[in-house]
């Protein structure tokens, strides 16, 4: 059937109009009926590749963090669960509201109430500090395969790590 | 390396003195604090140099920590097995750092430094493991020492710490203080009279939680328990210690209990089966390492309970840990064979107890 409007394309929505208890159908292509205001997303055709990228999108809402990983230490919550040990410090901030949540379960408490505590040199903590953030950075840099940097950042950090010794 | 004990001060095992309160039924009290130096990964997920980096800024450290004066520094890394299992059977280095389980050798970088006063492991599961032991029960002078030492190391080392979660480990259940106090007690009086299991059970409920003779994962052999804190966040190191005193010297109460139950009401039964224990220890050819434990276990109640003299609890603690296979091994100077341990088991045994036998044997 040809759309009612442009006689040209095929007919695509059946549109049942009443105006005044007077009833007309109108059949219309999609970009008649796109004109006149109306959406047209028909529903996907069942197709293997559609049924198959759903299903990633899917999996991917299930576990938003899963694959979240620490920017320091490259060590994912996945790492994590198999294995139930973090991989470094600035894991604890990778994976803060995960952790929070399970230091609750396991201790009832996830604050800690006992000895503070103050970094003694903090001269010794600037140089440890820009190493992490240098690796933070490494990491990101290869992540979004941006080698040249990558290379310069892992010279920097063995420079650092060397005067560190 | 070949590891020479007469480096370590005391051995090492200077809690096996026996000098402490209860300490026939308190063998030692211990006091644990979770460590990592902050701007490397954790052990585990950390590279070979980084490991072998925070082992040399510790060690850079130890001249100015007041507490590890004279420390002895042993690299797990650098030992034979027979070693490592030698300094776990003494307590001073956990399974996963001697590499006993699984790996054949220590990880790079493993180490225990070890003072008279206290032993800090070395890139075991945290970056640092700071110990103190005291003979018998002592949880409050552990912890003194202990909050020294990790003031001092902290002072000169900069910790991993979280403003709201505290001391950072690899593994949360030690998050917090990083805590863990224990120790190491002989309840062959409530296991007797069966009353252990409602006491372990009302330790769980105190938030306490009960092990084997060499902790996490062992097997309870000899009536020897260790009883630790279960949870490390949300009370203060001082609650925690606390807590742990109190109840201890709730269960010394029900054990002394138990048995002045036992010698009541089964005097003669009891008395009879200990002298066997300790006849067979006089005089047996063979002895299995777990046999061996519930022997000693029965020799160490006839001593509490005063039936058998002459016979020091320091003794009986020197057997317990210098009768295992490592040490009798290190002492043949080659691996021996389980059948093979377990004669020079019963030969060392024989020979420590004919020494001491004097006015035991009438």
């Amino acid at each position: 059937m040809l759309c009612d409007q442009c006689h040209e394309r095929d007919a695509v929505l059946n549109l049942t109009q009443i105006v005044e208890n007077a009833v007309t159908q109108l059949h219309l292509c999609e970009k008649c009926a796109a004109e006149r205001g109306i959406e047209t997303t028909v529903s996907m055709p069942k197709h293997p590749l559609g049924e198959f990228l759903q299903a990633v999108q899917q999996q991917a809402l299930q576990v938003p963090g899963d694959a979240a990983r620490c920017a320091y230490c490259g060590t994912s919550l996945r790492d994590f669960r198999a294995s139930g040990r973090l991989g470094c410090a600035h894991c604890y901030g990778a994976f803060e509201q995960s952790l929070r949540d399970l230091l609750r379960r396991v201790h009832g408490s996830a604050q800690h109430v006992g000895r503070s505590y103050q970094v003694p040199n903090p001269a010794l903590l600037e140089r440890d500090t820009s190493l992490g953030a240098l690796r933070a950075q490494l990491q990101k840099a290869i992540e979004s395969e941006e080698f040249e940097t990558a290379a310069r950042l892992r010279d920097e950090i063995r420079t650092l790590e060397l005067t560190a010794r | 390396m070949t590891l020479d004990l007469s480096l370590l001060p005391d051995g090492g095992v200077p809690w096996l003195a026996a000098s402490g309160e209860h300490a026939d039924i308190v063998l030692s009290s211990r006091i644990r604090f979770a460590r990592n130096v902050a701007g490397y990964a954790f052990t585990a997920r950390a590279r070979d140099g980084e490991r072998l980096r925070v082992l040399a800024q510790v060690r850079e450290a130890v001249p100015r920590v007041p507490s590890l004066v004279g420390a002895v520094l042993l690299r797990l890394d650098e030992m034979t097995t027979i070693e490592r299992q030698l300094l776990h059977e003494r307590h001073l280095v956990s399974k996963e750092l001697a590499a006993l389980e699984g790996a054949t050798e220590a990880r790079s970088g493993a180490a225990v430094l070890v003072s008279s006063a206290a032993a800090v492991m070395v890139n075991e599961e945290d970056h640092l493991r700071l110990q103190v032991f005291r003979s018998g029960f002592d949880i409050g002078g552990a912890f003194q020492a202990a909050t020294k030492l990790d003031r001092e190391l902290g002072g000169e080392v900069p910790y991993a710490f979280h403003h709201e979660f505290g001391f950072l480990t690899s593994c949360p259940t030690n998050t917090g203080t990083g805590m863990r106090a224990s120790v190491l007690i002989h309840l062959p009086g409530l296991v007797l009279t069966q009353e252990i299991a409602k006491v372990l059970q009302g330790l769980q409920q105190m938030g306490l939680t009960y092990r084997g003779l060499y902790g996490e994962g062992s097997e309870v052999v000899g009536n020897f328990f260790q009883i630790s804190n279960q949870t490390t966040m949300g009370r203060s190191e001082d609650e925690l210690a606390d807590q742990l005193t109190r109840v201890v010297r709730r269960v010394i109460e029900q054990e002394e209990e138990a048995r002045r139950v036992l010698l009541r009401d089964a005097g003669y039964i009891i008395e009879d089966k200990l002298w066997r224990a300790y006849g067979t220890l006089r005089h047996a050819r063979s002895l299995p390492a777990d046999e061996a434990m519930n022997l000693l276990s029965g020799v160490r109640l006839a001593v509490g309970l005063q039936l058998l003299s002459g016979l020091s609890v320091y003794t009986l603690n020197k057997l317990l840990i210098f009768s295992q296979s490592a040490h009798l091994s290190l002492e043949a100077g080659r691996t021996l064979t389980e059948s093979e341990a377990n004669l020079a088991r019963a030969r060392h045994v024989r020979q420590v107890l004919a020494s001491e036998a004097g006015l035991a044997d009438r």
